[in-house]
C-alpha cells in the first residue's frame, strides 16, 4: 500500500502545485490520477519515486517512509513507464528491458531468460523483436516494451505517466486491454496518470480526480459516474458519460423499490384489497411480509385472481412461479436482453441472498434512459 | 622536374615531416579531448560556468594562429612544446562546444526515464547521455583535428617542424614542387584523418540512432 499524508509541493513557496494531498492506494489495484493539465497529478506521481521531493508531508510504502529509502534502490524497485520516448533509442528492445537487472549485476543468463519471458508476455517475441531498436517499432509496440521494461525487476509498484497518450486510438485500446490482462495475473499496485476520462474509467479500480493540487473525489469508476461529488467532477466526467458506458448502469440503479409484497397464505380477497389500496396490479408472494428482503416465491397479478375455480385458495396455490429474477449487479444491457426475451411485465430484482429488493418494469427502464441520455437541442 | 619526380626523389624527407606533422596534431588533439570532453560534460550542469568556459574558448579561437604561436614563446620558448600547446588551445573550442551541445540536446524525456528507472547520475551520463551525444562530440573532434592539421603547417615558424618546413623552404627557394608536395600532403592528410575519424564515429554510434 502506498500512503500519502498531507503532501505539499511548492516550487516558489507561494503557490502549491500539490496542496495538502492525502491518498491511500491499496495493494494490487490500479489507481488513476486524473485532472486537467497543471492539476498536480504528474507531480504527485513523481513524488512516489522521488523524482520530485515533497515540500512537506510524508509518503509511505508498506509503512516505510520513502525518505528513509535510498533513492536509487527505491526507483529500481518501482517500475516506471512514461509517455512516448521512454525507451533508450541507442539500445535494442532486449537491452532496454534488461537494463535495470544488468545494473543490479544479475547474472547474464537470468537476465536473458527474464527478457524473453517478458517479451513473450507482451506478445512481442524475443526472436522477432529482441534485436530491434525502438525506432524500428510502432508507437504501440514501443509502449509495450516500455511496460515490459518497467516489470523487468518484478517491482510491486508501477508508475505510469500518461503511458498511452501518444499512440493512436486503436493502439491505445489494445494497450489498455493488454494492461488489464497483465494486471489480472500480476496484481501490481499501479499508479496511472492520465487526462483521458474514458481511459480512467476503463483501467481504474479507483480514480482520484484532481483539481488545484488536491483530490476532489477518490472512488471507484461507478461511484464517480453515478455520484459525482460536485459540479466540477460532473463536468469533468461529462454528463453523457454514463450513456456511453451502459455497463456501468446496474439493475440496482434502475429498479423501483416501491413494490408490494404479500404473504403466501393470504387469501384472494386480501390480495384484491391490497391491490386497490396500493394501486398496483402485481404482488410479490413471500413467506411472510417483513422489513427485510424476503426470498421471492412467486408473482400474483390480476390475471391469476380471476376465475371461479380459485375461490378459497391461498396465494401460494395460484401464484405464477415461472418468473425470471435478476441480480442487483446485472447491468442495463443484460436487463434489457432478459426483458425482451421474457414476456413478463415486471422483473423482480434480488440481492445476494435471494431476497427481493426491487422491480424493473418498462417504465423504470425508460425513466433511467431519459435521465442519462445526452441533452439534445430541440429543433423548432 | 615534375611534382612526382620531386616526391620520388625526396620521399624520405616528406615522410619524415609528415610523421612529425601527425605527431604534433594528434598529441594536441588528444590533450584537447582529455581536457575538453570532461569540461564540456561538467559545464552542462553549470550554466554560468558554461558561459564563461565557452566565452574564453571563443576568444582563443579568434586569435590569429600565427599570433597564438608567438604568444606562446614567452611561456614555452620555441620548439615542439610551444606548437603543441598552441594547437591544443585551438582544438579546445570545437571539442568543448560540441560536447556541451551534444549532452544538452539529449531528450530530457529519455534522461527522466533513465533516472526514473533508478540509474545514478554517473550511469545516466555514461549509459545514456554519452552514447546519445557521441556523434556530436565526434563531430567536434573531427573539426578540431582538421583545423589542427591545417594550422600545424605554421608550427614551422616556431621551429616545431612538420609539413610547414617543406612549404616554407619551398617558398624561400621558389621551388613550386616543394611547396606543393608539402601543401598537398597536408591537405590529403586532413581528408584522410577526417575519413578515418568518420569511421570511428560510425562505429561508436548505436544503430538505433544513426542517421538513415
Amino acid at each position: 500500500m502506498i500512503r500519502l499524508s498531507h503532501v505539499v509541493k511548492s516550487y516558489d513557496h507561494k503557490t502549491n502545485v500539490v496542496n495538502d494531498l492525502s491518498l491511500e492506494i491499496p495493494e494490487g489495484e490500479i489507481c488513476v490520477l486524473i485532472g486537467e493539465s497543471g492539476c498536480g497529478k504528474t507531480t504527485t506521481m513523481k513524488m512516489i519515486n522521488r523524482l520530485i521531493e515533497p515540500t512537506s508531508g510524508t509518503i509511505e510504502i508498506e509503512g516505510t517512509d520513502i525518505r528513509k529509502i535510498d533513492k536509487i534502490s527505491l526507483r529500481r524497485n518501482i517500475g516506471y513507464v512514461i509517455q512516448q520516448i521512454g525507451l533508450l533509442p541507442h539500445l535494442t528492445t532486449a537491452q532496454n528491458i534488461g537494463l535495470v537487472p544488468k545494473l543490479l549485476r544479475q547474472p547474464q543468463s537470468s537476465i536473458a531468460k527474464r527478457v524473453k519471458e517478458l517479451m513473450e508476455m507482451i506478445e512481442l517475441p524475443y526472436e522477432a523483436y529482441g534485436h530491434r531498436y525502438p525506432r524500428e517499432l510502432s508507437g504501440g509496440q514501443q509502449q509495450r516494451i516500455g511496460v515490459a521494461r518497467a516489470l523487468a525487476n518484478d517491482p510491486d509498484i508501477v508508475l505510469m505517466d500518461e503511458p498511452f497518450s501518444a499512440v493512436d486510438p486503436i493502439a491505445r485500446q489494445q494497450l489498455q486491454n493488454s494492461l488489464l490482462k497483465l494486471q489480472d495475473s500480476l496484481h501490481k499496485t499501479i499508479v496511472f496518470v492520465t487526462h483521458d476520462i474514458t481511459e480512467a474509467i476503463k483501467v481504474g479500480d479507483k480514480i482520484a480526480i484532481m483539481q488545484n493540487g488536491n483530490i476532489v473525489q477518490y472512488a471507484g469508476p461507478e461511484d464517480i459516474l453515478k455520484r459525482p461529488e460536485n459540479e466540477f467532477v460532473e463536468a469533468f466526467v461529462g454528463k453523457d458519460r454514463l450513456w456511453k458506458t451502459p455497463d456501468m448502469i446496474k439493475a440496482s440503479d434502475i429498479m423501483d423499490t416501491t413494490f408490494v409484497e404479500i404473504g403466501r397464505n393470504r387469501s384472494i380477497a386480501h390480495a384484491i384489497e391490497l391491490m386497490k389500496a396500493r394501486k398496483t396490479d402485481i404482488l410479490f408472494v413471500v413467506a411472510t411480509v417483513s422489513e427485510a428482503p424476503e426470498p421471492l416465491l412467486g408473482v400474483v397479478s390480476a390475471l391469476e385472481l380471476r376465475g371461479g375455480d380459485k375461490e378459497g385458495k391461498k396465494m401460494h396455490e395460484i401464484m405464477r412461479t415461472d418468473v425470471t429474477t435478476m441480480h442487483i449487479d446485472d447491468c442495463l444491457a443484460d436487463v434489457l436482453a432478459t426483458r425482451s426475451a421474457t414476456d413478463s411485465s415486471v422483473t423482480p430484482i434480488v440481492d445476494d441472498n435471494g431476497g427481493v429488493v426491487g422491480v424493473i418494469s418498462d417504465t423504470s427502464v425508460l425513466n433511467v434512459l431519459s435521465e442519462i441520455a445526452p441533452e439534445r437541442e430541440v429543433q423548432t | 622536374m615534375s611534382l612526382w619526380q620531386y616526391l620520388a626523389a625526396n620521399w624520405d624527407y616528406v615522410l619524415g615531416k609528415t610523421v612529425q606533422h601527425i605527431e604534433l596534431s594528434s598529441v594536441a588533439v588528444a590533450f584537447a579531448c582529455v581536457v575538453g570532453i570532461p569540461l564540456g560534460v561538467f559545464i552542462t550542469n553549470q550554466k554560468r560556468a558554461a558561459d564563461a568556459v565557452i566565452g574564453v574558448a571563443n576568444v582563443i579561437q579568434t586569435v590569429p594562429s600565427l599570433a597564438l604561436f608567438a604568444f606562446m614563446i614567452p611561456l614555452f620558448g620555441i620548439g615542439y612544446r610551444n606548437a603543441v600547446f598552441a594547437l591544443f588551445l585551438y582544438a579546445l573550442l570545437p571539442i568543448i562546444k560540441n560536447t556541451y551541445i551534444g549532452i544538452m540536446n539529449v531528450d530530457p524525456g529519455v534522461i527522466e526515464a533513465a533516472r526514473g528507472m533508478g540509474l545514478t547520475r554517473f550511469q545516466v551520463l555514461y549509459k545514456v547521455q554519452m552514447p546519445l551525444a557521441v556523434a556530436v562530440i565526434m563531430g567536434g573532434v573531427r573539426i578540431a583535428t582538421v583545423t589542427c592539421i591545417g594550422v600545424a603547417t605554421i608550427a614551422t615558424l616556431v621551429g616545431a617542424g612538420g609539413l610547414g618546413d617543406i612549404i616554407y623552404r619551398g617558398i624561400a627557394m621558389v621551388n613550386f614542387n616543394m611547396i606543393l608536395s608539402g601543401a598537398i600532403t597536408a591537405a590529403v592528410l586532413a581528408l584522410l584523418v577526417d575519413f578515418v575519424l568518420g569511421l570511428v564515429e560510425k562505429r561508436l554510434t548505436s544503430r538505433g540512432i544513426r542517421a538513415q
